[in-house]
C-alpha cells in the first residue's frame, strides 16, 4: 500500500484545464520527482496535497483511507509538509525562533528550552550544524532549506513536498541537501521534489513522473529515463543536438580586460571577440558575480583596465558603460532586473528610456507600446497583452522580458549572470537560441553560469575562476559538463 | 560557533549608553543621583513607555500606528467626560476599564482598514489620527475637563517609597501609573516571547506571505496587535491625564516622534517583525534621559526636536546598514 496515493485529480480554472485526471503514488522512503514546465500543473498539484486548493475531482488517500477535502493545517497535521520555494521562512528571527513557527495555534505558551532542545535534535538528525541564534538571514541558502526542513520535522512528517528545492542552490550547497534528503529517506519519509534541473534529479531520485498540459505523461523508476527521454516527456519534441563547438577565435579581440581587481577578483585578464560566446563559472563566491559588475560598471574596479574595441572605459560608471555598449543582465531579474508590478512595455523600454524623449521630455506612449510589441514578438514572449504587468507572467517569460530590456540597448557585449536559472526547459532552450543568433551577429556574450550543461551547449569556450583569480581557461573539443563538474569539484 | 542573539547585543549596547548618559547628567548635577530623580524619571517614561509598548507591537505585526496619541487623547477624554458626568467610572479598574476598551476599540479600526483594504499602516493611521481627533473636538467637546475624577487622579497616586511633604501630604515613589505601565511591559513581553499568539505574530510580520502560508490566521493577528496597541494607548491617555489633573482633547499631540523614536531606538526593525520590550523600555529611558539632559545642560526646546529627529534617522540608518551588511555578505558568500 502506498503511503499517499491520488486517484484521478482533476482541476479547472476558468474552464481552463490545469489538472486532468492525475494518479500517482508516493511510498514511504521513496524520493520521488515530479518534473513538467512552466504551466504543467505542478503547482497546482503541490497545492492541492498542500490544502491550499481543492481539486474539482478525485480523491487523496492516504494509508489506503479516502482523505475529506484538506485544509493546510490538516494537510500538516496529518504529516504533509510542503517547502516552498521562497516564502516559507521568517528572516529577520533567529534558527530557534523559525523551528519554534511550526503549529499554527494561537493559544499557547512557548518554552524556549524544549524548543531549543528539539531544535538540536532536529538539526542533528540531519547531521548539520548551525548556530540556533543565528538570523537566518545570514544563512546561506542551503542552510535555510535545512531550517525549513527542520521546521517540518519537529512536526511529524511523513511526507515532505519539496518545490524547486535546487533552484537556488550551487554545487556543495546541493551536496548539503541531498545528504539531508537521504537521512529522511532513510527514516522512512516520503519525498516529492518538484524541479527543473533534471541533471541533479536524475541523481537522486527513485522515480520520476512527469506532467504535461495538466496531464501525467510519464512515470516509472529513475532508470527509465536519461537525459533524452527527460526532454521528449517534458517538452513533448525530441531534444535537438547541440551545435558545433566553434574554434578559438583569432579576430581582433573587442574586449580586453587587463589586470582586473575588486574585492574578491585578482588579477583577472582575458579577451573577447565579437561573435563569441564565452562561459565563466566557478564555485559560489570565486568571484564570478563580482567580474560582471566591475565590467558592467556597477561597481568600481580597483586595478587593472577594461578595454572596448580599443578605448579604455571609465571605472565604476554604469551609464558611461552601459552607452559604450557594455549591457549586463543581473542574476536576480526579480529584484534587480525587472519592475514587477510595472508593464512588458514599460520594462522593456526602462534601459532605453531617454529615446522615447519626445517634445520637452514628455514620453511618447504610442512609440513605448510600439516597441513593447516588436520585442515580444522577437523574443517570443507569450503575454496576451504589453500592458500587463511583468508579475504576471511565468518565469521564463520574465527572463526574455530581462534580455529584452538590455538587447534594446544595442549592446556590442552582452554579460549574463544566470540567465536560466528557475527557467522552465521550453524557455531555456529559446534563450540558448537566442543568444547563439546574437553572437552570430557579431554580439560578443560573457555568459556566466553555473550551469555546466548550458556552459558545455553554449560556450567556445570557458573560464573556470578560483578565489578571485581566473584558475583555467577550457578551449575545443576537450571537454564537456562531466569534465567540468570533476574539475570544479577538485577545487573544493 | 558561538554566536548572541543580535537583539541581546544591541540591548547591552543600549544599556551602556544608559548608564554613560546617566553618569554624564550626574556629574553636572550630583542631585540626579537621588530616589527622588529616580523616581522622576520612571514617572515621566510612563507615558511615553506605554505609547511605545503599543508601536512596539504594532512594528512586530508589521505594521507601525502614529494614531495612538490621537486614540489616547479620546479615551482620556471621553473617560472623564463621561466617568464624570454618569458615574460609569467612578472606580479606577473601572476607568482602566473604560479606557483600555475604548482604545482597543479604535485600534481594531485601524486593523480594520489595513486588512480590509491592504492599505499601508502608516497612511491608515495618519488618516484615522485625524479623523479620531478631529471627531473627538466636533462631535465630544473642547473644553478642557480640569476637575478629573478621583477614579483617574488616582493613577498618579504613590504606590509605594512615597516620602512626605510639607503638611504630612505623600509626595514622590512610585506612582501607580508606573506600576501599571511595568505589568503592561511584562505582560507584552510574555506575549511577544513567550505565547504562540506573539509568536505568530512576529511571523505576520517578518514575512507575511510565508505567515499565510504556514496557515497562520492573518487577519485576527492584525486585529489583535491594532487592538492591543489601541488599548495601551487607552492606558497612556489615562496616565497622562492623572499626571497633568486635568483631561485636555487638544493634549498628546507629536508625541508619536518621540515615541517611534524611542521603540527605533530600542532595536524594532521598521520593516517588521523584530523588537523587544526590553530594547524598547531601554530605548525610552534613554530618550527622557536625554530630554533631562538636554534642559539640565540649558538647551532651548526647539534643540529637543533636532536632537529627536537625529536620534529616530540615525537608529533607523544603523538596523538598516546592520541588516544590508548581512545581506552583503550573505551574497558574496
Amino acid at each position: 500500500m502506498a503511503l499517499l496515493e491520488i486517484i484521478g485529480i482533476g482541476k479547472r480554472y476558468d474552464g481552463v484545464c490545469a489538472l486532468e485526471d492525475v494518479s500517482m503514488r508516493l511510498e514511504a522512503g521513496e524520493v520521488h520527482c515530479l518534473a513538467g514546465e512552466n504551466g504543467s500543473g505542478k503547482s497546482t498539484l503541490i497545492k492541492t496535497l498542500a490544502g491550499v486548493i481543492h481539486p474539482d475531482s478525485g480523491q487523496i488517500l492516504l494509508d489506503g483511507r479516502v482523505l475529506p477535502p484538506l485544509r493546510p493545517p490538516d494537510a500538516r497535521r496529518l504529516g504533509i509538509q510542503v517547502i516552498f520555494q521562497e516564502s516559507s521562512l521568517f528572516p529577520q528571527l533567529s534558527v530557534a525562533e523559525n523551528l519554534a513557527m511550526g503549529g499554527a495555534r494561537l493559544s499557547g505558551f512557548v518554552n524556549w528550552r524544549v524548543i531549543r532542545r528539539l531544535a538540536r535534535e532536529a538539526l542533528a538528525k540531519l547531521e548539520v550544524e548551525i548556530a540556533l541564534d543565528q538570523p537566518v538571514a545570514g544563512l546561506s541558502t542551503a542552510n535555510k532549506q535545512v531550517v525549513a526542513i527542520g521546521r517540518a520535522l519537529l512536526q511529524q512528517t511523513r511526507v515532505l513536498i519539496m518545490d524547486e528545492p535546487t533552484a537556488a542552490l550551487t554545487g556543495r550547497d546541493v551536496e548539503v541537501l541531498f545528504s539531508v534528503v537521504r537521512r529522511l529517506k532513510e527514516s522512512g519519509v516520503a519525498i516529492l521534489f518538484v524541479s527543473h534541473r533534471l541533471d541533479e534529479m536524475l541523481r537522486i531520485s527513485d522515480r520520476f513522473s512527469f506532467l504535461r498540459g495538466g496531464r501525467l505523461v510519464a512515470t516509472g523508476p529513475a532508470a527509465d529515463f536519461d537525459h533524452a527521454a527527460i526532454t521528449r516527456h517534458l517538452t513533448g519534441q525530441d531534444p535537438s543536438p547541440p551545435p558545433p563547438r566553434g574554434g578559438p577565435r583569432n579576430d581582433d579581440p573587442l574586449l580586453r580586460v587587463r589586470s582586473l581587481r575588486g574585492a574578491i577578483v585578482q588579477d583577472a585578464s582575458f579577451d573577447l571577440a565579437a561573435g563569441e560566446i564565452v562561459g565563466i563559472t566557478g564555485l559560489r563566491g570565486a568571484g564570478q558575480a563580482e567580474l560582471a559588475l566591475l565590467l558592467s560598471g556597477a561597481r568600481a574596479r580597483t586595478g587593472g583596465e577594461v578595454l572596448l574595441a580599443g578605448a579604455s572605459l571609465p571605472n565604476g560608471d554604469l551609464p558611461a558603460t552601459l552607452a559604450a555598449g557594455i549591457a549586463y543582465v543581473p542574476e536576480d531579474r526579480l529584484t534587480e532586473g525587472l519592475a514587477l508590478d510595472q508593464s512588458l512595455a514599460f520594462n522593456l523600454a526602462s534601459a532605453t528610456l531617454s529615446s522615447f524623449g519626445g517634445w520637452g521630455g514628455l514620453v511618447r506612449g504610442t512609440d513605448i507600446a510600439a516597441h513593447a510589441q516588436h520585442w515580444l514578438n522577437d523574443l517570443g514572449v507569450r503575454a496576451p497583452s504589453p500592458k500587463l504587468p511583468v508579475r504576471a507572467l511565468s518565469g521564463g517569460n520574465q527572463q526574455r522580458v530581462a534580455l529584452g530590456k538590455w538587447l534594446c540597448t544595442r549592446p556590442r557585449v552582452l554579460i549574463l549572470n544566470g540567465p536560466t536559472v528557475g527557467v522552465d526547459v521550453g524557455s531555456k532552450r529559446a534563450i540558448h537560441d537566442r543568444l547563439r543568433a546574437l553572437a552570430s551577429q557579431g554580439l560578443a556574450v560573457l555568459l556566466i553560469s553555473d550551469d555546466l550543461t548550458e556552459l558545455a551547449e553554449s560556450c567556445q569556450r570557458v573560464l573556470v575562476m578560483h578565489q578571485g583569480r581566473i584558475a583555467d581557461t577550457l578551449i575545443g573539443d576537450g571537454w564537456n559538463d562531466r569534465t567540468l563538474a570533476a574539475q570544479l569539484n577538485q577545487l573544493r | 560557533m558561538i554566536m548572541r542573539h543580535p537583539n541581546r547585543r544591541h540591548e547591552a549596547v543600549l544599556s551602556a549608553v544608559l548608564l554613560v548618559l546617566a553618569l554624564f547628567i550626574g556629574l553636572i548635577n550630583p542631585g540626579f543621583f537621588s530616589a527622588e530623580a529616580a523616581f522622576d524619571l520612571l514617572r515621566s517614561s510612563t507615558v511615553i513607555g506605554l505609547f511605545a509598548l503599543g508601536v512596539l507591537v504594532a512594528l512586530v505585526a508589521g505594521g507601525i500606528d502614529v494614531s495612538l496619541p490621537a486614540i489616547a487623547a479620546f479615551c482620556l477624554y471621553t473617560t472623564a467626560l463621561f466617568g464624570g458626568a454618569f458615574g460609569v467610572a467612578d472606580h479606577p479598574v473601572l476607568a482602566l476599564g473604560l479606557a483600555g476598551l475604548t482604545g482597543a476599540v479604535l485600534g481594531t479600526m485601524n486593523a480594520f482598514f489595513i486588512h480590509q483594504f491592504a492599505l499601508p499602516p502608516l497612511i491608515v493611521t495618519l488618516g484615522t489620527a485625524s479623523l479620531i481627533r478631529g471627531g473627538l473636538l466636533a462631535f465630544v467637546g473642547t473644553r478642557i475637563v480640569t476637575d478629573l475624577p478621583e477614579s483617574m487622579a488616582a493613577f498618579s497616586h504613590p504606590a509605594a517609597f512615597a516620602g512626605s511633604g510639607p503638611g504630612g501630604a505623600p509626595v514622590g515613589g512610585l506612582v501607580v501609573s508606573f506600576l501599571m505601565f511595568a505589568m503592561a511591559a511584562a505582560g507584552v513581553a510574555f506575549l511577544l516571547g513567550r505565547t504562540t499568539l506573539g509568536r505568530g505574530i512576529h511571523a505576520l510580520g517578518g514575512a507575511p506571505e510565508s505567515a499565510r502560508r504556514m496557515g497562520l490566521p492573518i487577519a485576527r493577528l492584525r486585529f489583535i496587535a491594532h487592538g492591543l496597541a489601541g488599548f495601551l494607548a487607552g492606558l497612556a491617555g489615562l496616565a497622562h491625564a492623572s499626571q497633568m489633573r486635568n483631561a485636555n482633547p487638544f493634549d498628546l499631540v507629536g508625541t508619536e516622534l518621540t515615541v517611534i523614536a524611542a521603540v527605533v531606538l530600542g532595536g524594532a526593525s521598521v520593516a517588521g517583525g523584530r523588537g523587544t520590550v526590553t530594547g524598547t523600555v531601554l530605548g525610552v529611558l534613554i530618550l527622557v534621559l536625554v530630554e533631562t539632559g538636554l534642559v539640565i545642560v540649558g538647551l532651548s526646546s526647539q534643540w529637543h526636536k533636532v536632537v529627536l529627529g537625529g536620534i529616530l534617522l540615525l537608529s533607523v540608518a544603523t538596523t538598516v546598514r546592520r541588516v544590508s551588511r548581512a545581506a552583503w555578505r550573505e551574497g558574496m558568500a
